[in-house]
């Protein structure tokens, strides 16, 4: 038996980084090969978030495209990050949805730490601290909305880490038809059904001015203590209804003649194997 | 950090095959326990944040440390590495996962949860060393 070691290289505490060789030498055969290799699945997306009279309204479309192909046609872009902030993702799905989940497990742990609500502010912060940290290698461009003991709050948050308070946002890759509907129609201490309407009018022009963008739309309406998903506020993009049916009736070809032949078929050897299923 | 280029992350010094950091007792490359080396992994990172995040938990000590000392005096980032070191030493066997419970109370890690907790999680890996050679290695027997 031979007495081999085994001794693992950690760069952090657990990460290795032999993952990176590898993928750098399948890469370089895959080019020889002449294919290229798979593409992350990105969100090219729209999303936004406007603050209103008393709250906040987050918006997303629901397309997650791979490439130039259309990976989900109804994903849930707006996602959990405790019961008061919800936190929109744009960029490469896996990455928002893993950071979204990891600020949310460590805001949950904060707010039982210091047993009070928490504020969107931290949120942010952790988002931020740890989007650094990673140099924008972590491709997550979030919206963070939430409504807290200081009131509502919105800030958007870019890969690199660099993250922006301002009373409405969009990001995304229909970020700039959406931001047209906002400039053109936003103002201050705007109600409830106003403002609704014009997150869904902003996320419609990023679904029907961007490819990255479509399906339906999808809102978040915070307020103090109650929370409103709405999945799906409005269905934009219904696939059609066929009108007729190409299949043949039947009968259709006329049957001239029918001829049964039996086989008889004995059973030469039974044999039975057990499945090890411990 | 991003604009200094592949050239700033050169490790310090320029290690030669067989003499650092893969170097074992007398010196020589170790290969039974460190694996083949070759001068590529030595020299350059095989990821640009691969130095970052190697050292991000000693700088982020570092720092706190410093801005402790500034603040209430060498004795308190004296006494906490004393206590540090103290509870790196509960450990279980070489070859079982330790809990490191008492260190991460102290570092306050206890509630955070970040990629290393969820990702490469040495309680589930596949491999575990031989139990004799490991203990072995670990009093110096071997």
């Amino acid at each position: 038996k031979c007495p081999l070691v085994v001794s693992r290289t950690f760069w952090g505490k657990n990460i290795k980084c032999v993952c990176f060789y590898r993928n750098a030498l399948l890469e370089a055969d895959i080019n020889k090969l002449g294919f290229s290799s798979p593409a992350a699945r990105k969100t090219g997306t729209t999303i936004c978030g406007v603050v209103y009279k008393d709250g906040v309204v987050l918006g997303a479309d629901t397309r997650a495209t791979e490439g130039m192909v259309v990976a989900d046609k109804n994903c849930s872009k707006i996602h959990y990050i405790s019961p008061n902030i919800y936190c929109c993702g744009a960029g490469t799905a896996a990455d928002t949805e893993m950071t979204t989940q990891i600020i949310s497990s460590n805001l949950e742990l904060h707010s039982l730490s210091t047993g009070r609500l928490p504020r969107v502010t931290t949120a942010n912060r952790m988002l931020k601290q740890m989007l650094f940290r990673y140099q924008g290698y972590i491709g997550a461009a979030l919206v963070l909305g939430g409504v807290d003991c200081n009131g509502p709050h919105l800030y958007s948050i870019y890969p690199h880490g660099s993250t922006d308070k301002l009373p409405y946002v969009t990001m995304g890759s229909g970020s700039l038809a959406a931001m047209a509907v906002f400039e053109d129609r936003y103002r201050p201490n705007m109600e409830e059904e106003e403002a609704k309407r014009l997150v869904r009018d902003a996320i419609a022009a990023g679904i029907f001015n961007d490819l990255g963008s479509g399906s339906n739309i999808d809102l978040c309406v915070i307020t103090k203590g109650k929370v409103d998903y709405l999945r799906p506020h409005d269905m934009a993009n219904k696939k059609g209804v066929r009108t007729g049916s190409y299949r043949y009736k039947h009968g259709t070809t006329g049957v001239l003649t029918k001829a049964v032949t039996p086989l008889n078929l004995e059973v030469v050897e039974e044999s039975v194997q057990t499945m090890d299923t411990s | 950090m991003n604009t200094r280029g592949l050239r700033s992350q050169l490790k310090d010094s320029v290690p030669v095959t067989g003499l650092c950091p893969q170097a074992g007792s007398y010196g020589v490359q170790d290969s039974l326990r460190r694996g083949f080396s070759s001068v590529k992994n030595e020299l350059l990172p095989s990821h640009p944040l691969e130095l970052s995040e190697k050292n991000f938990q000693l700088n982020q000590d570092k720092m706190n440390f410093n801005t402790l000392r500034n603040i209430q005096g060498l004795h308190a980032p004296l006494k906490l590495q004393m206590e540090y070191r103290a509870a790196r030493q509960i450990q279980r066997l070489p070859f079982l996962p330790s809990s490191n419970l008492a260190l991460d109370t102290l570092r306050g890690s206890d509630d955070s949860i970040g990629f290393e907790d969820i990702l490469n999680d040495p309680v589930q890996s596949e491999l575990m060393g031989d139990p004799h050679i490991m203990t072995e290695y670990k009093l110096g027997v071997l």
